[in-house]
């Protein structure tokens, strides 16, 4: 064997076929109405997704997916977060439906398995609380059985999705007595019955999200997840699906437009912006960033491709990533001049305003999926042995 | 993809990490400063074959890849090499290349004897080629002026300049004598292709000063202890080392990938070989720094050997120029990429 940055011909492959399915899918109109309602999932691109074999390509054959290696996916993965296409929801059903072909009963796995990667539900996350984010573990929302039932009661935050979905992922409070890591259980609770509150909440990025309400919610024992009391011990298992991620592709969408900025725009000598030194100093910069982006990320799929689970690697690609996005959307609306602030709408907005857009989308990207902070605390004291707080 | 090297490429790493630890300990760093060159390690390098490493087999070497010696200019940067391996490695591989009976006579010398050929990284101005490296200890400079690259004796060593981080540098008079090895588009080319390779084996070489740093940063904050817990528990500190990790884990892969793209993408091989400069020497900056700092009043002290990797990992790119300028020169590249692909 010899060093090799190629991803491989499979990845390639399946690149391409992704690039034809987006050029195809993801249409202008959809855009408009992602951008318009704040919501990153839709229906019909979801169910095309299925059917086009590019919601699961890295489940087993026998469930519907094509065996594809954790390259493979990424390069595939890749293409649609460069795209800015509306994964979300695949995302979140697919993670909670490999926690259940992992750790669910039969009767899960038959019920539920087949309908989510076949694009029939959706499955949200419902972790965060009003009083509990990076500390997850310090979950509230009670769970009380009740003889072959539990009654629900609670709140959850940032349930995105939420209004679109069948089920929400809940992470329960079932003994209050113990150590809040040892009371844990979790449940795929149906949103559609009574008792269950949407209320939308929308956030400075223009996307979507929810705050849910649960009251009296029945949920039946058989659509408890794991063992009782033993959320925290599924909660792992479901991260450990979360590290092979892509990462960068927001800032290559955004380093796109600016070079084809530069390359079309003059100052006001006449001179090509792609000649100014410190416009290319900060395209060069934005550049490198991503390469190694990228490349942080394809490290986690390399690892896994060999057998191992990545894991300070994947908090080492997430952090870099989405504080670089933070960096270099901050830096190109600078670079755009007083125009960096014209928004999608102003026909004088470049590229639809992609740098101001993105400028505050990136304040949630450094927080949902483990803040940075939680991930540097897991590079210090995983990566580099040092002592915990 | 495999980011493991062969298991060739690790001997050669083990080779030149057994080689460094013995015949480089950070006394003879120290030793070699304020001069900047041990002529004792630059005699052990050359019979180790780290010059002719870099010279394909026809012109007496053995035509290692630009990602071999990506991996020794690590173990080089590691242990902060007192000597110009670099510059001149890559002096030897282009006078490999030009070929012509002056290229190949100087070639022999710097193969052969104890005659050290380094090269200049951008053309003179005024009649003085500023700061080469290796200068104030180079017996022949190769440099590129007017659209001819040269090669020149150095008669009279200039004085070595005093700088931040100890390299034997010089500023050299031209002298009108210089010997004309190849001019016209040819000549540009393959001093372009130098400059690449120099900045691809200087971003290696800057990951391995990085990754060094770092660790002394971590192993003085799991030792030492403030307020009666060891000062690497608090985030304030950890959380620096925890980004400076990432960079610098970050700016390995990117450097070995440009020194990968040099064979296996060259389309690419420009412009990452200034984005893995700039990014490498971003990232070793800050390392050192972070790792200086958590040092407190002890980073301070010329007793520390932190301070040695700080002053280099600031140093040693600034040969060629300052990050930006290399982040510029990358996007140079790609827009001219992106203008022909429209």
């Amino acid at each position: 064997m010899t060093m090799d940055f190629r991803l491989g011909e499979g990845s390639d492959a399946l690149r391409d076929e992704a690039r034809r399915f987006l050029d195809e899918q993801l249409t202008d109109d959809l855009r408009e109405q992602m951008h318009r309602t704040g919501v990153h999932h839709d229906w019909d691109f979801h169910k095309a997704r299925v059917e086009s074999g590019m919601l699961a390509p890295g489940w087993p054959v026998e469930y519907g997916g094509q065996g594809r290696d954790a390259l493979e996916v990424l390069a595939m993965a890749e293409e649609f977060q460069t795209a800015g296409a509306p994964t979300y929801g695949g995302s979140t059903t697919l993670m909670v439906a490999n926690v259940i072909r992992h750790m669910g009963t039969e009767e899960q796995k038959r019920l539920i398995v087949p309908q989510a990667l076949s694009g029939e539900i959706i499955i949200v996350l419902g972790f965060t609380e009003p009083e509990a984010g990076s500390d997850v573990a310090a979950a509230q929302a009670r769970a009380v059985r009740d003889g072959d039932e539990w009654v629900i009661n609670g709140q959850k935050m940032f349930t995105t999705n939420a209004q679109e979905a069948d089920y929400v992922f809940l992470l329960t409070r079932t003994n209050p007595e113990v150590a809040k890591h040892k009371g844990l259980t979790t449940f795929l609770v149906p949103l559609r019955q009574p008792g269950v509150e949407i209320q939308p909440v929308f956030t400075v990025s223009g996307e979507r999200t929810n705050l849910t309400f649960y009251s009296d919610v029945r949920v039946d024992d058989s659509l408890r997840i794991g063992e009782v009391d033993g959320g925290w011990e599924v909660m792992t298992v479901g991260l450990t699906f979360e590290r092979s991620l892509p990462q960068g592709g927001d800032s290559r969408r955004l380093l796109r437009a600016m070079e084809r900025w530069a390359l079309t725009s003059v100052d006001d000598a006449g001179r090509p912006k792609s000649e100014d030194a410190d416009v290319r100093a900060r395209l060069g910069r934005a550049a490198a960033e991503i390469e190694v982006s990228t490349l942080l990320a394809r490290r986690c799929a390399w690892v896994q491709n060999s057998g191992t689970l990545p894991g300070v690697e994947g908090s080492m690609a997430k952090l870099f990533a989405t504080e670089a996005l933070t960096r270099q959307s901050a830096d190109f609306m600078d670079m755009l001049g007083p125009d960096g602030i014209r928004a999608d709408g102003d026909p004088a907005a470049v590229a639809h305003g992609i740098a101001e857009y993105l400028y505050r989308f990136a304040l949630g990207t450094t927080t949902y999926g483990g803040t940075s902070e939680i991930q540097r605390n897991i590079i210090a004291q995983r990566g580099l042995g040092l002592p915990r707080a | 993809m495999d980011l493991n090297p062969s298991e060739e490429q690790q001997q050669l790493i083990d080779a030149f990490a057994a080689f460094y630890a013995k015949e480089c300990p950070v006394e003879r760093v120290r030793a070699a400063e304020p001069s900047g060159h041990d002529a004792e390690l630059w005699a052990s390098l050359r019979a180790m074959g780290a010059l002719e490493m870099a010279v394909d087999e026809e012109s007496g070497g053995w035509g290692a890849s630009l990602l071999d010696m990506a991996l020794v200019a690590e173990q080089h940067g590691r242990h902060l090499g007192p000597a110009p391996l670099i510059e001149g490695q890559v002096a030897a591989k282009v006078l490999a290349r030009t070929g012509g009976d002056a290229a190949a006579e100087t070639l022999g010398r710097a193969l052969g004897d104890d005659h050290l050929v380094t090269i200049a990284l951008h053309p003179p101005q005024g009649g003085v080629l500023s700061l080469v490296p290796g200068g104030s200890v180079a017996d022949e400079v190769v440099f590129f002026d007017h659209g001819r690259l040269k090669c020149m004796v150095v008669a009279e060593r200039g004085r070595p300049v005093p700088n931040t981080g100890s390299m034997p540098l010089a500023d050299v008079a031209v002298d009108p004598a210089a010997v004309e090895l190849v001019s016209g588009a040819e000549a540009e080319g393959l001093f372009e292709s130098a400059r690449d390779e120099w900045l691809v084996l200087m971003a290696n070489a800057l990951v391995g000063v990085g990754a060094r740093s770092l660790e002394l940063g971590v192993d003085y904050a799991k030792e030492r202890r403030a307020f009666g817990v060891p000062i690497g528990s608090f985030q304030a500190v950890a959380h620096g080392l925890a980004d400076a990790a990432t960079a610098v884990e970050g700016s390995k892969l990117l450097a070995r990938e440009a020194a990968w793209s040099a064979s296996e993408d060259a389309a690419r091989a420009t412009e990452l070989a200034c984005l893995s400069c700039g990014f490498s020497a971003e990232a070793a900056r800050e390392a050192s720094y972070r790792s200086l700092h958590y040092h407190g009043g002890y980073g301070f002290m010329l007793e520390f050997d932190i301070q040695l990797y700080f002053r280099r990992a600031k140093a040693w790119p600034a040969v060629f120029g300052e990050p930006s300028s290399m982040y510029a020169r990358g996007a140079a590249e790609r827009l001219s990429a992106a203008r022909t692909d429209g």
